[in-house]
């Protein structure tokens, strides 16, 4: 009974426009509502001040033939009947492509000066901090033009290319001979595909019989026979199915075989360089979070300073590590939109550049580059989030 | 610096209402300034010097206006464009005038929103290569690398032009006209191409000028005009008759060394010109002796050339097909009356 009459006992009823749930929701519709008003009124206004000043809009442009050249292509693309679209998905695997391998770069590259200049060498942990110094103090514009023009400098004139193996080296690039796969090499792949598999599959079992039984396998060896061996015996068993398309001195260029174009090593080289000292910096400073009392404690039981480093560490500095390393991975991806200074056909320099100008339709490019740019960050952060939560604190 | 104008630019074609599209001429008057459109980094055409003094042929019409409509071919105010963000900043009303060696095309005249108001310039596109290559003729450059500057007409008629002849290309495209310029000297590519007027701009900023020659073939019809936003016919009115009153005045002998001379003359022709007969200048909604101002303030045609780009230059480009109609060129004008 007791229990029944504290319950009657009801607070006295707050006005609805006092109640916090209330007002919080309230504050948020309203703030929604003015969102979508502003986006509203400068889409039409955009539209509106367009239609009078006689600019086409739409997407109608997508599909009208580009007629304009690009260098570099990684998809079937020529002048006279690719459209404007077929040219926006060369730019932007262009820019996938010297973003990817600017990370894996610049993670060795930044991993190997972020660990040197913590190094009890005086000499290697100087010229650590001297390359972190330099290199994150310059613009990374500068540095861009600057390893182009050095490429260019550097390397002789085609007529007189360094010559080597049946490949041409001079100021238009490095050409080497094309390996073109003939009858059987299809063998080869399923071969190698296997032996992958074979190798992961074998690193699975040696790991869990450490754990059970503390015996070592020779995980490296077995990889190595799987991944490399295994394929080169089906290679030689199938009569080397396999012919090169050597590069050729034409008349003015060389001609046939696979390029390696000056802008793209000079974006791939600016770029890595340039991240490399700021994940150098990111790396010191998670090791420098793990206790000293951890390596004293891996060193007590034996282990040698390699060990300690790659498995006591490391592992619990990537929880550090992580978060700002995605930053300066995204930070790569968005800062090779550079690569038009140094023309290497990025999707900024053949969309948001060529098609731009020659449709004449800057709102609907430059959006579509703005969303492209906004989806390969987040994927990117996705990723890593992923991998962060894989390497974070395990609480208990 | 300049993608930043450009996106500027954009957001105030986003966000600002453009409620004053058509009284551009009385919002140059209100204002007391052009603001005109330029090149900036092309001798002969829109080039400051190291005390910012701006000097080219784009340049004198827009001081022309400026004179026209002013009183003082002074009050301009020269607003850099690179060649992918001067449409932006011309449909946006960041200028009032865009002078900057631009190709009169139909997609530009239409889809871009633009009004040509004429040509200063019959131009075309051309080749430069070094000497040591021994090519004579542009159809020998099957398979060469060409370094070509984007955002213009040019990447489209090199492709065009490989294209109908059955060459391959290779081009190498850079944003800016230095990068490309620079990249070409540094033996990048066998060729650089643009209008022809900007390869003998271009080739005295190279390391040796002489070691490269610019081959005789024209591969497109470029004619370089100022312009206008669309919907405005009085501005486009003002511009365009700037230009025919210069082209007139060569017509009929009236430079700035003889204009006030001139005042005095019987012809009716040049009277008209100059404001002492009718009232031409009013009905464009200028002072009656406007065309006088540019005259005595800015020359006539023929000065401008001679004195940017022609014999009085460095360039030392031929009159050729900007000679006027009399005299074996095309370059013509409707008459004042």
């Amino acid at each position: 009974m007791a229990v029944e009459s504290v319950g009657a006992q009801q607070p006295a009823r707050v006005a609805f426009y006092n109640d916090p749930k209330f007002r919080s929701i309230a504050y948020q519709v309203v703030l929604c509502v003015l969102v979508v008003l502003v986006v509203y009124a400068a889409t039409t206004n955009a539209l509106d001040n367009l239609q009078r000043a006689h600019v086409a809009s739409g997407f109608g442009f997508w599909n009208q033939a580009a007629g304009f050249d690009i260098s570099q292509t990684l998809i079937e693309y020529s002048a006279s009947v690719s459209t404007y679209g077929t040219a926006f998905w060369v730019g932007l695997l262009n820019t996938l492509l010297v973003a990817v391998l600017g990370i894996v770069l610049a993670t060795i590259l930044g991993f190997t000066i972020g660990i040197s200049r913590l190094s009890k060498n005086w000499l290697l942990a100087k010229t650590a901090t001297g390359y972190v110094e330099t290199v994150r103090n310059i613009p990374v514009l500068l540095q861009l033009l600057f390893w182009y023009n050095a490429v260019l400098k550097a390397l002789p004139d085609i007529r007189d290319s360094h010559k080597f193996f049946g490949s041409f080296l001079n100021n238009r690039g490095l050409f080497v001979p094309e390996p073109l796969a003939q009858r059987g090499f299809g063998w080869v792949e399923i071969v190698f595909l296997l032996g992958i598999a074979g190798a992961i599959a074998f690193h699975l079992w040696a790991r869990k019989r450490q754990m059970a039984t503390g015996q070592q396998a020779p995980v490296a060896t077995v990889s190595l026979a799987l991944v490399i061996g295994l394929p080169l015996v089906v290679f030689f068993a199938f009569g080397m199915p396999l012919h090169f398309d050597m590069p050729q001195v034409g008349r003015f260029n060389i001609t046939g075989g696979l390029a390696l174009q000056p802008e793209f090593v000079a974006l791939l080289l600016g770029l890595s360089v340039y991240t490399a000292a700021f994940i150098a910096e990111v790396v010191r400073a998670g090791i420098l979070a793990v206790s000293h009392g951890q390596t004293e404690a891996a060193y007590s039981l034996g282990m040698k300073p390699g060990p300690t480093l790659r498995l006591i560490i490391i592992p619990q500095a990537m929880r550090v590590i992580v978060p700002p390393l995605t930053s300066q991975y995204l930070n790569l991806t968005k800062n090779s939109s550079l690569a038009v200074a140094i023309g290497y056909p990025d999707l900024v320099q053949v969309f948001t550049g060529t098609v731009l100008n020659q449709t004449g339709q800057a709102l609907e490019v430059v959006a579509i580059t703005m969303l492209v740019y906004l989806s390969i960050s987040l994927f990117t952060s996705l990723v890593m989030n992923i991998y962060n939560s894989r390497v974070k604190l395990v609480e208990r | 610096m300049k993608r930043v104008v450009g996106i500027l630019a954009l957001a105030a074609a986003v966000f600002v209402a453009q409620g004053a599209s058509a009284q551009t001429l009385k919002q140059v008057k209100d204002r007391g300034v052009l603001n005109c459109g330029a090149n900036g980094q092309l001798a002969g055409f829109g080039l400051p010097d190291a005390q910012g003094n701006w000097s080219g042929l784009d340049v004198d019409v827009c001081r022309a206006v400026a004179a026209a409509v002013l009183g003082d071919a002074k009050k301009v105010k020269f607003v850099p464009l690179t060649a992918k963000d001067r449409f932006t900043a011309l449909q946006s009303g960041d200028v009032d005038l865009l002078a900057r060696n631009t190709t009169w095309t139909e997609s530009r005249d239409t889809t871009l929103g633009l009004n040509f108001t004429g040509v200063n310039y019959y131009d075309g596109q051309g080749f430069m290569v070094r000497k040591s290559l021994k090519v004579n003729s542009a159809l020998e450059l099957n398979g060469a690398s060409v370094c070509v500057q984007q955002g213009t007409t040019t990447e489209l008629n090199l492709a065009d032009y490989f294209r109908a002849n059955k060459m391959t290309l290779k081009s190498v495209t850079f944003a800016d006209a230095d990068q490309t310029v620079k990249a070409y000297d540094a033996g990048r590519c066998d060729a650089f191409t643009t209008d022809a007027s900007g390869l003998y701009s271009e080739r005295l900023r190279l390391a040796k000028p002489d070691d490269h020659i610019v081959l005789p073939e024209i591969i497109s019809k470029e004619p370089l005009g100022p312009s206008v936003r669309h919907g405005d016919d009085q501005w486009f009115d003002v511009v365009k008759w700037v230009l025919f009153a210069m082209i007139d005045a060569e017509d009929l002998g009236v430079d700035s060394k003889n204009v006030d001379e001139m005042m005095k003359s019987t012809n009716p022709e040049i009277r008209r010109l100059l404001g002492v007969e009718g009232n031409f200048g009013e009905q464009l909604g200028l002072s009656k002796d406007c065309f006088y101002k540019i005259i005595k303030q800015v020359g006539n045609y023929g000065e401008s050339f001679d004195r940017n780009v022609g014999a009085g230059s460095p360039l030392k480009i031929d009159r050729g097909l900007n000679k006027l109609w009399t005299k074996g060129g095309i370059m013509y004008a409707p008459p004042i009356h």
